[in-house]
């Protein structure tokens, strides 16, 4: 190796390493500095600049903000939410999809063009229209009634499931059937647990979406005190609360632990299922 | 009469055995699978769509009585400032995307070699993707606001609070601010789906490549870049929709103040403050139209550009890469052959 060649390569080494650590350094900042601002006492949060670290470890914020927030009764509501809407978002989307893959209909490429333009619609747009939906249903106020409405706009996960059934073999179906199984046996005994794969991928992606959606839960769940979910409970701090900014950035802080801590142990799956997700969807 | 029973009879027996042979119990199954999530399509999605149309023809607010003013609404959407003008401020998050998008690509690629801690960086990077909207907007509320924390990091780089901006403040900056907060949001999601294509990509190439001594630089525009034209042209493509229905960045942190309101944010405005329903309705399909209509030119995009990818049956594919491989040695063969001259009069010396 010449010694230009290795100037160039420890060149390109530093480049590389340099950008990789700005790039980590500014996403982490706004989020390291919320953490930094958390722990500060109201006076210290007062006096110091806010990059100073912090004297000590001072938790009172985040007691104060999560008492003033209410997130206790937040945290339930949005682990309800989670799991009733992912349980019926499994049971749709897969069944939905084996309909989709393994039978031939004639509006079966209508009802999949359906859902893909349903995709295009940006759901702020619909809200006018959809709010008076809602109220003609009884569903505002209602946990069940925002349950059902999240289970309903769900394309990223069909077309996941999809992908998934064409590769599970069909003779697979047609040994079972000359076995006597019934479709919906077929379906329930040997899809199912072959699709756990992509119901796990399905349901990180949904179940990031659906705990920190917090448009609809705003304008659906208004009585905040009873219904608020983990995203819902920071809008507490708007308004007179708004300049105490050890105590929102405490809030904050709560209201993000529960993703960072399934990011942490479910890092690959998610990215997996981002990549799935984003092939046809 | 015995004669009419036993047709009935035999008629039971039928749909009985009807119901037990493959047509009848698929029909069974997708009345039973596909009627809920058809239901739900329906009620969340067509029907408000329906509604929407409706309500757009209409001078109306949620309550009370509703009056036909055909189509005024329309016309005072192009009328006002506030409504069409506030499209202006896509031209932003579009410059926004592009960057984001360039950004991403450059560190998946950095991250698809060899990287010491590259599954941390990584995270790291794609972490914020992962934060609820209302947070992001405390979030940056905080950073951007007079004297902390972006501020004081700018002051550490030496430059003086009295040149800085207010950054959410000054007109002639916020928006940048703002759109900033979405490439921050997203460049790290991005990253990710483009290492995902990289990483599909054929190992052998890379390979094959690297024992012929092609560089980094030749193996990104050799390699890698071909292979992923399809999602990065995707990618660029959904960013102008993305654009057009901008919307979070400007309502949850600066809920449209000081001329950062996008067309989104002032459609909410006029549904839940002013609560004039109908032209917010008309504010909604105007835009829906837009979208649709650049969906449609992008398809047609799409055929036309990569129809010669589509048509082809595997084995084309497979030779196209093999081309492509084929002409990352050559090419680094020459570049070798180059550095290898200029190297041998050194030796010389």
């Amino acid at each position: 190796m010449t010694a230009a060649k290795k100037v160039e390569r420890a060149v390109l080494t530093f480049l590389k390493y340099f950008s990789l650590v700005f790039f980590s350094f500014v996403a982490l900042l706004p989020v390291v500095s919320c953490v930094i601002t958390a722990f500060k006492t109201e006076t210290e949060y007062q006096q110091t600049n806010v990059m100073t670290l912090p004297e000590g470890l001072y938790f009172g914020n985040f007691i104060e903000a999560f008492q003033k927030a209410n997130m206790g009764r937040a945290f339930f509501n949005s682990v309800l939410i989670l799991v009733c809407v992912l349980f019926a978002s499994v049971f749709i989307g897969t069944q939905l999809a084996y309909v989709l893959n393994r039978f031939k209909f004639p509006f079966n490429n209508l009802i999949r063009n359906l859902f893909l333009f349903a995709s295009l619609l940006p759901g702020v747009a619909m809200q006018v229209s959809l709010y008076q939906i809602m109220n003609n249903l009884g569903f505002i106020n209602k946990l069940y009634g925002y349950i059902i409405m999240m289970c309903g706009t769900d394309v990223i996960s069909i077309y996941i499931y999809i992908q998934f059934f064409e590769n599970i073999d069909i003779s697979l179906d047609e040994s079972a059937i000359v076995d006597g199984a019934s479709l919906f046996t077929i379906f329930y005994k040997i899809h199912l647990p072959l699709l756990k794969p992509a119901i796990v991928t399905a349901c990180i992606l949904k179940g990031v979406g659906t705990y920190n959606e917090y448009y609809s839960a705003n304008l659906y769940l208004q009585d905040k005190t009873r219904l608020g979910t983990m995203a819902t409970s920071l809008y507490t701090f708007v308004g007179p609360l708004g300049s105490q900014y050890n105590l929102i950035c405490a809030g904050v802080i709560i209201s993000l632990l529960p993703a960072l801590i399934l990011f942490i142990f479910c890092q690959d799956q998610i990215y997996s299922g981002l990549t799935a997700g984003s092939v046809k969807g | 009469m015995a004669g009419t029973v036993a047709v009935k009879k035999k008629k039971k027996r039928t749909f009985k055995e009807w119901m037990k042979s493959r047509d009848g119990q698929q029909v069974q199954v997708m009345i039973a699978f596909m009627t809920i999530p058809l239901l739900l399509l329906f009620v969340f999605t067509y029907l408000p769509f329906g509604e929407m149309f409706q309500f757009s023809f209409y001078n109306m607010k949620y309550v009370g009585e509703r009056t036909w003013v055909g189509l005024k609404n329309y016309i005072r959407v192009f009328q006002r400032d506030d409504c069409f003008g506030a499209l202006k401020l896509s031209l932003y998050y579009m410059a926004g995307s592009i960057v984001q998008l360039a950004l991403a690509l450059y560190l998946a690629t950095i991250l698809s070699f060899k990287v010491k801690g590259g599954k941390l960086f990584k995270g790291c990077m794609f972490f914020p993707y992962l934060i609820n909207g209302i947070a992001i907007g405390f979030i940056f509320k905080f950073f951007y606001t007079r004297g902390y924390v972006f501020d004081t990091v700018l002051q550490w780089c030496g430059f003086d609070l009295e040149n800085l901006p207010y950054w959410l403040r000054d007109q002639r900056i916020n928006n940048i601010s703002l759109v900033a907060t979405s490439v921050w949001r997203y460049f790290g999601q991005n990253m990710v789906l483009f290492i995902g294509a990289i990483m599909s990509v054929d190992n052998t190439l890379y390979e094959a490549a690297q024992l012929d001594g092609a560089n980094k630089f030749q193996q990104f525009r050799y390699v890698i870049l071909p292979s992923i034209s399809t999602i990065v042209t995707l990618n660029v493509i959904l960013s102008i929709t993305g654009s057009l229905s901008a919307f979070e960045p400007s309502y949850v942190i600066t809920s449209g103040a000081n001329g950062t309101a996008t067309y989104f944010v002032v459609m909410h405005e006029i549904a839940h403050t002013q609560q004039k329903v109908g032209l917010a309705s008309a504010m909604a399909v105007v835009l829906l139209v837009i979208i649709l209509f650049a969906t449609l030119l992008q398809n047609l995009f799409f055929k036309y550009v990569f129809r010669s990818s589509d048509d082809e049956d595997p084995n084309a594919a497979k030779k196209r890469d093999k081309q492509a491989a084929r002409a990352a040695k050559h090419r680094a063969k020459a570049m070798e052959s180059k550095s290898g001259g200029s190297a041998l009069p050194e030796q010389n010396r």
